[in-house]
């Protein structure tokens, strides 16, 4: 087994351990933090390609920005877990069959003949730079996907935007005359609750 | 040179090259160490300066030794971790927030020839890499079961992902002009130009034609580090100490010792990219690996300076900087270089 092997068996093996932590962890934060896990060793696998800009583009992108996001929701939530497996068995032949039905899918596509790379055509010549490679092809080939997938970016942007939108707020002068008639109960409302117990 | 090789080679065989990579991180992370612990006397004392008081000046001469005293009190004290925390993410938040700051070091060249890896990625590398340091941050305030902490790193998180677009937007126009995502050849980019063959050097580099990115990198750089005035996430006046209120000893050191590398990152890469790296100001003088530091030197200057200086930012407006000021001047930014660059008036060629 020469080195490159060994790494890649390594990478797998982490990848594969923290796929499954993802979904057997019972506290939702490990669970994030495993797919993050399992993000950075799928971009070590990626490198082992020598797509060099890919593999950090998917450590920028997701482990970078989307699961900072995510933890920060996640931790914010106060899940019972209990709840949540309650019914796992009624699920679990329904989630089977997708599982299943997902795997084929996948078999197929990997295993047809478009997928196949004879390992002499899959070696990058050096100085080839797989950035200019990839920029090249975005504003060649493929610049009316790379285009329209911009615009509908751009369309879920302003979504989000007008859904959260609460108008705006033209000045931040405080007026004395409101500030004079306040009332207490205007500010404040008290609040009855048990104490809370660890 | 080749002594030294054919010795290694002759004593580890097979394994020399591993061995000697190892070698050269020491080389470049002792010195960060060492620079590091003494950054934090530097800050003292010219904060001291600033505000008319003296600063350490009781251990050694000067109070030279006051870095080394610090961090052996450091070692030495207990590490506490509270009840009720989540132990392995507590102990393993230090160490995340630690190891990218070191590993982003890995492609830093000092001069054209040395730097550890030469690779054709490295401002991404640096970019994926640094975008990791956040996690360090927000575990700790989730680990330390604290509202304090907590609250802290909600803080953080918030602040930190806002300011990485607009210092990524500055670092495309760099990259634009340079044509090229290695380091070394940024640089050497930077030695072209109709000043640099005049011997004005310092008018060909980045910080002059891209002024308005350089600005937005610097202060977004001070932003990404929580460094004062954007230093919300620990607000000690407001939240204590932010996400590390819980920790103590040398987990705390490590938080510590995290925030001055990526200070000194930070530098370095400013240099690297918009003050000409090791290039000579004027032509009368070489390059040379003391322009580098000089440089470093006074861009960490200026980061102890705005810490002297300013007060510290409000959060929405910190949030209205970032998003309503600097990210609608870095697209505008990014459409005039790419429009300056295909007119004859072009200057990068």
């Amino acid at each position: 087994m020469d080195f490159q092997t060994a790494v890649f068996f390594f990478l797998s093996a982490i990848l594969i351990f923290a796929a499954l932590r993802v979904i057997t962890a019972r506290n939702p934060v490990y669970a994030a933090l495993h797919l993050m896990l399992a993000f950075f060793t799928t971009g070590g696998l990626w490198l082992m390609l020598q797509a060099e800009f890919l593999a950090i583009a998917l450590i920028v992108v997701y482990v970078g920005a989307v699961m900072v996001l995510f933890l920060f929701v996640v931790m914010m939530l106060d899940i019972n877990m209990d709840r949540i497996r309650e019914g796992f068995w009624n699920y679990l032949p329904l989630g089977a069959v997708l599982g299943l039905l997902m795997v084929l899918e996948m078999g197929l596509v990997l295993g047809s003949k478009y997928f196949q790379v004879p390992i002499s055509e899959a070696v990058v010549p050096s100085g080839v730079s797989n950035t200019k490679e990839i920029g090249a092809l975005l504003v060649t080939d493929y610049v009316f996907p790379f285009e329209l997938a911009a615009v509908i970016l751009l369309v879920g942007m302003i979504a989000a935007v007008v859904l959260t939108f609460r108008g705006v707020k033209k000045s931040k002068i405080s007026n004395p005359n409101q500030q004079v008639f306040v009332k207490a109960k205007d500010r404040m409302r008290v609040l009855q609750m048990p104490v809370e117990k660890d | 040179m080749d002594a030294l090789m054919n010795f290694g080679q002759g004593i580890f065989g097979g394994v020399w090259p591993a061995v000697w990579t190892l070698i050269k991180i020491v080389l470049i992370v002792a010195p960060l160490m060492l620079g590091v612990a003494y950054l934090t006397y530097f800050e003292r004392k010219v904060i001291g300066y600033m505000q008319q008081r003296i600063g350490p000046n009781r251990v050694g001469p000067w109070g030279l030794i006051q870095p080394i005293a610090d961090g052996l009190k450091l070692l030495l004290k207990e590490i506490i971790v509270p009840s009720g925390s989540s132990k392995a993410v507590f102990i393993i938040a230090p160490m995340l927030a630690i190891a990218p700051a070191l590993a982003a070091w890995a492609v830093i060249p000092f001069t054209d020839s040395l730097v550890l890896a030469n690779i054709d990625a490295s401002l991404l590398y640096i970019l994926a890499i640094t975008s990791m340091g956040v996690y360090g941050i927000i575990l700790s305030g989730w680990a330390s079961n604290s509202k304090y902490a907590f609250l802290g790193a909600m803080r953080s998180a918030a602040q930190m992902v806002s300011y990485e677009i607009a210092m990524g937007f500055a670092l495309i126009t760099v990259l634009m002009v340079a044509g090229s995502l290695n380091l070394v050849e940024i640089v050497n980019g930077q030695s072209r130009g109709q000043f640099a063959d005049m011997g004005l050097g310092f008018l060909s580099w980045n910080w002059l034609p891209l002024l308005p990115m350089f600005l937005v990198y610097l202060i977004s750089g001070t932003a990404e580090l929580n460094r004062a005035p954007f230093d919300i996430a620990e607000g000690e006046s407001e939240i204590v100490a932010g996400f590390h209120v819980e920790y103590s000893g040398m987990a705390f050191a490590l938080f510590f010792l995290a925030e001055y590398a990526n200070m000194i990152l930070i530098a370095a890469l400013t240099s690297i990219l918009f003050l000409g790296g090791w290039l000579s100001p004027v032509g009368f003088l070489p390059d040379g690996i003391l322009w580098m530091f000089a440089k470093m030197s006074f861009v960490l200057l200026l980061f102890l300076w705005f810490r002297a200086t300013f007060p510290r930012y409000r959060y929405d407006l910190l949030m209205r900087l970032g998003w309503k000021v600097f990210l609608p001047l870095c697209f505008f930014w990014v459409i005039i270089v790419g429009v300056w660059m295909i007119t004859p008036l072009n200057i990068w060629n």
